[in-house]
């Protein structure tokens, strides 16, 4: 009876935002449907990562957009892990002032609006930094100025095709020198060396890879002129400040995350482990960090899950992620429904497909309990 | 093996474990490495410290004076754009005659929020109470009865938008999530699915979209003719935001009431509703007041977002005040570090209380 | 009478500047020895058998155990921790590996036994406490009980030549001490060093060749069983018994 109740309220409720919806679209003249998509944008956009001009369509705009975003996000997750881990288990140290400088970190960051954070990082990057005529320089070779974060980088040439292969060769000895030590061990008892000769067969067979295409050896650096940097590869401002804004903001959570975790695996199991004989390298490799890392991964998912949706603020900045060219299209076409249904259908995809394969991984590596 | 026993009396350590000198030898310089990195840490700080200082005590201007700051451009911090702009930073664009006014309103809505926190106010009357808070703040704002000018929303700016939209976004997004949460524990399907659906969506979207919804969107949704307020557009979209979130926190503590005090209250034959009310509901809120306060600390740092869609709450006003006064827009690092410290004491505060009260709940379920 | 296995000279420990937890133990465990410790709670019967295997530190006096010197030096500690084996109150099992990955271990890592041997050496104690059939199970999967007796196992793993049990039934419920005393009861009957802080008094009786009274960081008795609940001596022994047997 309530559940008939409940679906007549519901579908009433939404006839009657449909309908007024529908009445002020025409009125206003707004039309709807998504072939907007294939007309000329119009507009440029500050940075793409596949080539575009004003003549495309708004769909592609779009894409630049999607891409973008995958960008700052993608790079972002890796520096916030990095650094929020190198943060969290500072907590523990055992120099008192580490302690203290992490705490402190964590609170500072944490505290403050992620908004409010890109703004002053940009801030930094417009009005702080040099113009490109005297760009900040370190050997010459890396420039950060008004104009962005210049560095070296090799010209992409079949060479380096090679390499990567070389790489990925490497990366195949590697796991398999690693199986072969555990079998070796399993069988003997004896511990041989796990990291050594891996890192030494991704390295050797990648130079390898690089002599086999040709040792090609073109770097573009980049070079100061009279009005910028030219050649190397870039970053523009904005960009760097979305990026560093995200990573110090999202590391402060990920700090308290693996903190957590850390201290979620209580101490008797160090003391049965010391007990035991076991080192203390041994207890964290063997005992303390399997089931830290149970209990870090879901939050650690969920901070990824929030860098990506915080960077959508990129849109106060001028970085051209998705929302910041859905934006611009709505605001040149008309078409807000639309838009806004486009920018809420990305973020959904990405949320919901984090969300089921973290659920399939915790439901594989669950601690078994009767 | 069977002598008479004398008991030794306690003394001392020999070596102090616990003061100052101890913990100094022990977490400072417990081992080279460590002792290593205090002395570069220590190194640094003398290195970066004594410029910090000079830059934002000795050096700087206090004085509201547009050219002594700029002469000191570089060596000293120019904290004279605080002493000049804290008015619009803070106020917004609100009339300067009238601002005694949000001054009050926001001092009376800080002041019920604290009390809230106090335990001796956990009466039944604090709901009115605060029925009669947010009356006196609107009042206030707004105007237009009493003999007081009425000011129109989107004159309203600064520190009173960012407390008041917290704090009613998370008012209104409380009965909602209890329930949305109850509702996605149901057992009919529809209100199950339209629940989950509700709870999926806005949780995977960032907040900006959902506020670009309400901006956008919400004057289609109404009937011919009726308009909305910006604010209260704002207001809807963060309260409908805030409510997914907070409908996950409460399913967490429905979750952990054991069932036998379901099957208990069944026995006694309660019907749901009851159940729910004097029952369950109870006990599931205490459990999640800490997850509760970290969701108003996030509320309280989104409303930052509004800036977005054009409201000029604090971090707004801030380019308002700043970016269209040529004298004084050089010095807006100054004034983002005022606006930087005003939401960290804010939402500082608000995570040590949250820590205390995480502490009273444990303390008080250990026997 | 056989040699000293542990020995503690004048040993006193404080926790901070002035909780002396410890005070001028003096104490000689023979080689094949069982040796129960009983006491009030904060008497420091925990720390005391806890200082054996170096799980805590003391500052004044000296411990002896199998012919070396507990100090700083980590090499001495893990040797020792080698030959002594210990069960917990709190069982501390390894809830992410299976029960025979748990016994295996310490004999892998740090016996450097091959995987055949170490579980061969593991099924071999899991049929001595009698859980054998649990081996692929995992920790949570199994009673407190049965816990107990696979954490007994994983400490008889390393061949140890003392074990010691921090009140290990304390955490039981009723119907399961009796399963995890009859493993020890069974441990002790074939000549196993042991040091076990318990109120199981039951326990003292059968099995004890001393039992050792600590009261405010200090031995105040010892005795073998029959004297030392018979014919108490001290007041303080008095009064613990009566308030332990009593009920």
């Amino acid at each position: 009876m309530y559940q008939f109740l409940a679906v007549l309220a519901i579908a009433a409720g939404v006839w009657f935002l449909a309908h007024n919806t529908q009445q002020n679209m025409q009125v206003r003249g707004i039309q709807s449907g998504f072939d907007f998509l294939r007309q000329a944008a119009g507009f440029d956009i500050g940075e793409t990562m596949i080539a575009y001009d004003p003549a495309q369509s708004y769909g592609r705009a779009l894409w630049v957009g999607v891409l973008n975003t995958l960008r700052v996000a993608v790079i972002g997750i890796v520096l916030a892990t990095l650094l929020g881990v190198l943060v969290g288990v500072g907590r523990f140290s055992r120099n008192g002032l580490v302690r203290g400088l992490c705490y402190g970190y964590v609170e500072l960051f944490r505290n403050v609006p992620i908004l409010l954070q890109l703004l002053m990082w940009y801030l930094f990057f417009v009005e702080v930094l040099p113009q490109p005529q005297e760009a900040w320089n370190l050997g010459g070779l890396f420039f950060l100025s008004k104009g962005g974060f210049s560095f070296p980088a090799p010209v992409w040439v079949t060479g380096h095709v090679w390499m990567a292969a070389g790489a990925a060769a490497g990366l195949v000895v590697a796991w398999w020198w690693r199986r072969r030590v555990q079998a070796r061990f399993e069988a003997t008892g004896q511990q041989g060396n796990r990291w050594g000769v891996p890192v030494a067969a991704v390295v050797l067979l990648s130079i390898a890879g690089w002599a086999l295409g040709g040792a090609p050896r073109a770097w573009s650096l980049p070079e100061q002129s009279a009005f910028m940097v030219d050649g190397g590869a870039s970053a523009t401002p904005e960009f760097m400040a979305v990026l560093i804004g995200l990573v110090m903001y999202t590391a402060a959570f990920i700090a308290e995350v693996v903190r957590g975790g850390i201290q979620s695996v209580s101490h008797g199991q160090t003391e049965a482990s010391s007990a035991l004989g076991l080192s203390r390298r041994q207890t964290m490799r063997l005992v303390v960090l399997p089931q830290a890392l149970r209990v870090i991964i879901p939050p650690l998912t969920n901070q990824y899950l929030n860098l990506t949706k915080n960077s959508s603020l990129a849109v106060a900045i001028g970085y051209p992620d998705v929302v910041s060219i859905a934006n611009t299209t709505l605001n040149q076409s008309g078409r807000a429904v639309e838009c806004i249904a486009i920018i809420m259908l990305v973020y959904l995809t990405t949320s919901l497909s984090t969300s089921a394969l973290m659920n399939w991984y915790n439901k594989r590596v669950a601690i078994k309990e009767r | 093996m069977a002598d008479l026993f004398q008991p030794i009396p306690a003394r001392p350590a020999p070596v102090a474990t616990e003061g100052l000198v101890p913990w100094v030898r022990r977490n400072l310089f417990g081992d080279w490495k460590s002792a290593v990195t205090t002395v570069l840490l220590l190194a640094l700080a003398l290195y970066l410290l004594p410029g910090l200082i000079d830059w934002g005590l000795f050096g700087a201007v206090f004085g509201a004076q547009a050219d002594a700051c700029q002469a000191a451009r570089g060596s000293g911090a120019c904290w004279g754009v605080v002493t000049e702009k804290w008015r619009v930073i803070i106020f917004g664009r609100y009339p300067y005659e009238e601002q005694w006014r949000p001054e009050i309103a926001t001092l009376v809505m800080v002041a019920a929020l604290v009390a809230s926190c106090v335990r001796w106010f956990w009466r039944p009357w604090l709901v009115a109470m605060w029925v009669g808070v947010l009356v006196v703040f609107f009042v206030l704002m707004g105007g237009g009865v009493l003999g007081l000018t009425p000011i129109r929303t989107d004159l309203w700016g600064g520190l009173p938008l960012t407390v008041m939209l917290a704090t009613l976004s998370i008012f209104l997004a409380f009965p909602l999530s209890v329930l949305v949460a109850l509702g996605r524990r149901s057992n009919l399907p529809a209100i199950r699915t339209a629940c989950v659906i509700y709870i999926e969506l806005i949780r995977g979207v960032p907040l900006i979209s959902v506020l670009f919804m309400a901006s956008f969107m919400f004057p289609l949704f109404m009937p011919q003719g009726m308009t909305i307020d910006v604010l209260a557009r704002v207001l809807v979209g963060i309260t409908l935001f805030a409510a997914a979130y907070m409908a996950e926190i409460v399913r967490g503590g429905l979750q952990a009431i054991p069932k036998g005090q379901l099957e208990a209250a069944a026995t006694l034959g309660l019907t749901y509703w009851q159940t729910q009310r004097k029952i369950v509901l109870p006990q599931a809120l205490a459990m999640v007041v800490p997850s509760m306060m970290n969701n108003f600390i996030s509320i309280f740092k989104d409303t930052s977002l509004v800036t977005i869609v054009s409201l000029y709450e604090l971090t707004g006003a801030l380019g308002l005040a700043l970016n269209s006064d040529v004298n004084w827009r050089p010095f807006k690092i100054e004034a983002y570090l005022f606006i930087t410290a005003i939401y960290f004491a804010f939402c500082f505060a608000m995570s040590r209380y949250s820590l205390w009260v995480e502490k009273q709940v444990s303390v008080s379920r250990t026997r | 009478m056989s040699d000293a296995i542990v020995t503690f000279e004048k040993v006193n420990k404080w926790y901070g500047n002035n909780f002396h937890v410890l005070r001028d133990i003096e104490l000689t465990v023979a080689r094949g020895e069982r040796i129960v410790i009983c006491g009030p709670s904060g008497s420091g019967k925990s720390t005391l058998i806890r200082c054996i295997n170096a799980l805590e530190e003391y500052q004044e006096g000296r411990i002896v155990v199998d012919g070396t010197e507990l100090t700083d030096d980590v090499k001495a500690v893990e040797a020792v921790r080698r030959q002594v084996g210990m069960v917990f109150q709190q069982f501390n099992l390894f809830p992410h590996l299976t029960v025979i990955e748990n016994l295996t271990l310490a004999p892998m890592w740090v016996g450097h036994l091959p995987k055949a041997e170490a579980e061969e050496r593991a099924m071999r104690q899991l049929e001595r406490v009698r859980i054998a059939e649990q081996a692929r199970k995992y920790p949570l999967q199994l009673s407190g009980g049965q816990q107990q007796r696979v954490a007994i196992a994983r400490a008889l793993c390393l061949t140890p030549k003392i074990m010691l049990f921090d009140e290990p039934t304390s955490a039981l419920d009723p119907e399961m001490i009796k399963e995890v005393l009859d493993v020890m009861i069974e441990l002790a009957g074939q000549g196993m060093t042991m040091l076990c802080v318990t109120h199981e008094m039951g326990f003292a009786k059968a099995v004890a060749d001393r039992v050792i009274f600590m009261d405010q960081g200090q031995i105040v008795e010892q005795n073998a069983p029959h004297e030392f609940f018979d014919n108490p001596k001290s007041d303080r022994t008095k009064d613990f018994l009566s308030k332990i047997l009593g009920h």
